[in-house]
């Protein structure tokens, strides 16, 4: 539908395709083929992953499905992974701003040191993540000694779950808004500046506005990877169940225990999530074309 | 836009942002990085050598960096493809399709993991059929490579789709009126233009790959010195009481992670200038 | 502006409203058990029960919870600070990991009678129905076009004590030495395609996926899978020797103290030894200590030579050291060796 809008608006995208020479073009043959190729492909990797979750959870009916969802523990996880991601996706919206404005609104040296240490938690794998702050909590750290003496707990506790995950999700906002920003450039806020705005004017009139779509989608990604996330949570949890055991992790824990349509029933959940994070990035990218 | 901003440039806010930033990447990712290295200090240069260096750990070196680059080649041809079919053909279809490669962006990696493995098992939809036929995917490095391509599928298609669409039209037409056949323009003008994106998405896809475990996990066999993953070893390591080699092989993971990554960064900082100088 | 505090508004009314959701989870008393993988159905009917039992004699309510996964790893847990009121791991060598670290009373073992094991086990083989090839005792595994399935005897505790069982075999055998156990274990693990990280995981691959011949099980999980999960789809072999393992059990004094729970933690481990808790062990069918519980259930049980540990391979510390530990005979069968 979008797709033929663009196209009725601007006709113009549209006559030189297919006034094209021949030789800007494949043989018909050729590029079914490999419409077919690519077809196949995303078929088996894509949609089939997508579909099996969905079936698997629907195999024993919609009554096991209801009640995989509402059993406590499961709802136990679920609340779980919202109360996570409700304290980590703003903080990391917070911080995703003022990385990328700093990053790409100035330039001085170490500036790309900067850019790799943002997008480090990126290419940590999630298991070194966890691994990370067990080495600092852990009882046999000395800060973890000292947080057990006064009755703080960290890691095996909310606090360990929410700072694996912020540190897993820490450059997600900040990704997005780097090439946006450099790409739109700062001439109007310079001009709102001339024109005698205060710098929060500025940012809240003039920047805030200019990425909200990039924000927008960021902040879904995050959101998407904190609700998901797997392994760095999983060296973090102690899988106490029905306290520290997130949506991913019940998901395991299902798994183990002969429950497979239970388990896919939360991973549908899950995936719906992911459907909804896909759907919300369509809409942004439309929004932005227009 | 011609005049790059002199030093830092006149805009507000770099003593505000630059120290929200500085802070809490001080707080959540420098400190838990300085225990790995500390800790991994504790250990003297010999232990530490020989945990590094150990057959069980070169093997899984061996398996991760070989699937991760498996997987990531196997993107990169499938995701000039799709890149290439999504920008260039009209299909029904093409819209959802183009929405749905973001998928593994935005799926819980565990679920990716079973998933695939139920889809890839003797029973499953697929392993079905390629049971008969002597090919194993579930529980042999061959499901590795299955899980990493999954994961890292949409880095090329998306680092490639926008240069595709900006390709000029008139380099094509150029080329064309030079007598060029369609397969050498695809050659000589296409590829080349197209391969520094396709490359970085190539990166992304493969130090993604390496670090991966929620989707291998479930699929690999977990053998030692044949389907073990590194991020699975520093587990096993944790789960034997030796922190110490957990530590070790995953300061190695760590900073063959980081220079990969800046030197991405680099190289993409080298074609934003050359872009701004030309 | 407007978009962010649409963002956030939503979010943080989400936090508040969790905040005050997840004390309220929290009521009454509360106990962790730590536990390794098959275990998950056995603690919860001994926690209903004993939660029954805990409020009619002190009228607190009870809610005890439960961790599980691969012994190992649950130990480690526990070191790091899992605050376990209790643990009760797959093997000794475990709580004594977690009693090296100082959390747990070096006499441990001591405090509970029956090497503080309540219940015992053993390895058997689960097959599929019917036997097709025709597995009979351990050297049997070994033959070529078997596959076997078996967790990682790096983290698992039911792989440790199936791996010990097979080596005690060998060493049983006419001419048998360490070296023929070796080849026996070398022979093994040739056929083994996947390594789990635990007991749950490989009999899921097993039962679930489809894959091997055999699973090289705990006792109670192939009678889970034989009597309760799929009957008539799968059969029990008993080899002609097998291992007495002994699921051990201890209060973690650390963290009794500190939280102030010792008597009811002491209770709660005591209540595995009652008539009661054993009752309900061997309905989930580990091996009750107690003669009368034993007897009742002994048509349950098959009747199978069983070594222990101690005698042959001289406790746990030893057995580690020689099999598990880098470079032991696990690494050495897997080319690992130094």
């Amino acid at each position: 539908m979008p797709d033929r809008l663009l196209r009725f608006r601007r006709p113009a995208v549209t006559v030189p395709e297919s006034g094209r020479s021949r030789h800007l073009d494949e043989p018909p043959l050729v590029r079914a083929a490999l419409i077919g190729a690519a077809l196949l492909f995303l078929g088996l990797f894509l949609v089939l992953p997508l579909v099996t979750v969905f079936v698997e959870a629907f195999a024993k009916g919609l009554g096991t499905y209801a009640a995989a969802l509402s059993d406590p523990m499961a709802r136990a996880a679920i609340r779980l992974t919202l109360v996570t991601a409700a304290i980590v996706v703003p903080v990391n919206l917070v911080f995703g701003v003022a990385a990328a404005w700093s990053v790409a609104k100035f330039d001085y040296r170490g500036r790309h040191l900067l850019t790799t240490l943002i997008d480090l938690p990126f290419s940590v794998s999630p298991v070194v993540s966890g691994l990370l702050f067990v080495l600092l909590f852990g009882a046999n750290a000395a800060l973890g000694r000292w947080l057990a003496d006064h009755d703080l707990k960290v890691i095996f506790a909310l606090p360990g779950i929410v700072l694996a995950t912020a540190f897993v999700t820490a450059p997600f906002v900040a990704r997005e808004l780097i090439p946006l920003m450099r790409a739109q450039g700062s001439d109007e806020e310079l001009a709102a500046l001339t024109l005698g705005a205060s710098g929060w004017q500025m940012f809240r009139r003039i920047s805030l506005p200019k990425m909200k779509w990039g924000l927008l989608f960021g902040v879904v990604l995050c959101n998407a990877r904190a609700m998901g996330e797997f392994g760095a949570v999983s060296v973090v949890s102690g899988h106490i169940r029905g306290e520290t055991t997130t949506m991913p992790l019940h998901v395991e824990i299902l798994y183990n225990e002969y429950q497979l349509a239970a388990a896919f029933a939360v991973a549908s959940l899950l995936t719906l999530l992911a459907v909804v994070t896909l759907v919300v990035k369509a809409v942004v990218e439309w929004r932005t074309h227009e | 836009m011609r005049a790059r901003p002199r030093r830092r440039g006149p805009l507000p806010g770099f003593g505000l942002s630059i120290g929200v930033t500085l802070a809490y990447l001080g707080l959540m990712v420098m400190i838990p990085l300085s225990t790995l290295v500390l800790g991994s200090t504790r250990l003297g240069l010999a232990e530490f050598w020989s945990a590094v260096s150990a057959p069980r750990a070169l093997a899984s070196y061996r398996l991760s960096i070989g699937a991760a680059l498996l997987a990531a080649l196997v993107n990169l041809g499938m995701g000039l493809l799709v890149a290439w079919v999504l920008e260039r053909y009209r299909f029904p279809g093409r819209r959802l399709i183009d929405g749905l490669v973001d998928l593994p962006f935005a799926l819980p990696t565990a679920v990716a993991g079973i998933a695939l493995t139920t889809i890839y098992s003797s029973g499953g939809v697929i392993g079905r059929f390629l049971e008969p036929a002597g090919i194993k995917v579930a529980y042999t490095p061959l499901g590795v490579v299955v899980a990493l391509t999954f994961v890292g599928l949409p880095f090329v298609v998306r680092t490639v789709q926008p240069v595709l669409r900006d390709l000029p039209a008139e380099l094509e037409e150029a080329a064309a009126s030079l007598g060029a056949s369609r397969l050498q323009i695809v050659r000589r003008v296409l590829i080349p233009e197209l391969l520094p994106a396709a490359l970085t998405g190539f990166v992304l896809a493969f130090a993604r790959g390496l670090g991966e475990y929620g989707s291998v996990i479930f699929i690999a066999g977990n053998m030692p010195m044949r389907s073990e993953i590194t991020p699975l070893l520093i587990m096993i390591k944790l789960e034997q009481y030796d922190t110490g080699g957990a530590t070790a092989i995953a300061l190695v993971f760590l900073l063959a992670s980081f220079a990969m990554l800046f030197a991405l960064n680099r190289l993409a900082a080298r074609r934003e200038a050359h872009a701004v100088g030309a | 502006m407007p978009m962010l505090r649409s963002l956030l508004r939503p979010a943080a009314a989400l936090a508040a409203a969790a905040a005050l959701a997840v004390p309220a989870l929290a009521a009454g008393r509360t106990m962790l058990n730590v536990s390794y993988d098959p275990t998950r159905e056995l603690y919860q009917d001994v926690n209903s029960v004993f939660a029954r039992q805990w409020k009619e004699k002190t009228g607190e309510d009870l809610e005890i919870r439960q961790s599980h996964g691969g012994s190992g790893k649950q130990a480690r847990s526990v070191i790091d600070g899992l605050e376990a009121d209790v643990v009760t791991l797959a093997l000794a060598f475990d709580v004594d990991a977690i009693a090296r670290a100082g959390q747990i009373a070096k006499d441990w073992q001591k405090r509970l009678p029956d090497n503080s094991a309540p219940y015992t086990s053993t390895m058997v083989f689960l097959v599929r129905k019917g036997n097709p090839k025709k597995l009979r005792d351990w050297n049997d595994l070994a033959r070529p076009g078997v596959t076997v399935i078996t967790p990682n005897p790096k983290t698992s505790g039911a792989a440790r004590w199936n791996y010990l069982a097979a080596w005690g075999w060998a060493l049983r055998q006419p001419g048998g030495s360490e070296a023929s156990a070796k080849e026996l274990l070398r022979g093994i693990f040739k056929n083994v395609p996947i390594l789990d990280t635990g007991a749950r995981a490989s009999t899921v691959t097993f039962v679930e996926r489809g894959i091997g011949d055999v699973l090289l099980a705990w006792e109670n999980e192939a009678l889970l899978v034989v009597k309760d999960l799929k009957p008539g789809e799968y059969e029990i072999v008993v080899p002609s020797v097998s291992i007495l393992a002994e699921p051990t059990v201890a209060v973690v004094d650390k963290v009794v103290a500190k939280r102030r729970t010792r008597e009811l933690a002491e209770t709660y481990l005591r209540f595995l030894y009652t008539p009661e808790g054993q009752e309900i062990a061997a309905r989930h069918y580990y091996r009750p200590r107690q003669a009368e519980v034993a007897a009742k259930y002994a048509s349950v049980f098959p009747k199978v030579t069983l070594i222990s540990i101690d005698e042959v391979f001289g406790g746990w510390d030893k057995a580690n050291a020689a099999h598990f530990a880098d470079g032991g005979t696990f690494d050495q069968i897997f080319g690992v060796g130094r």
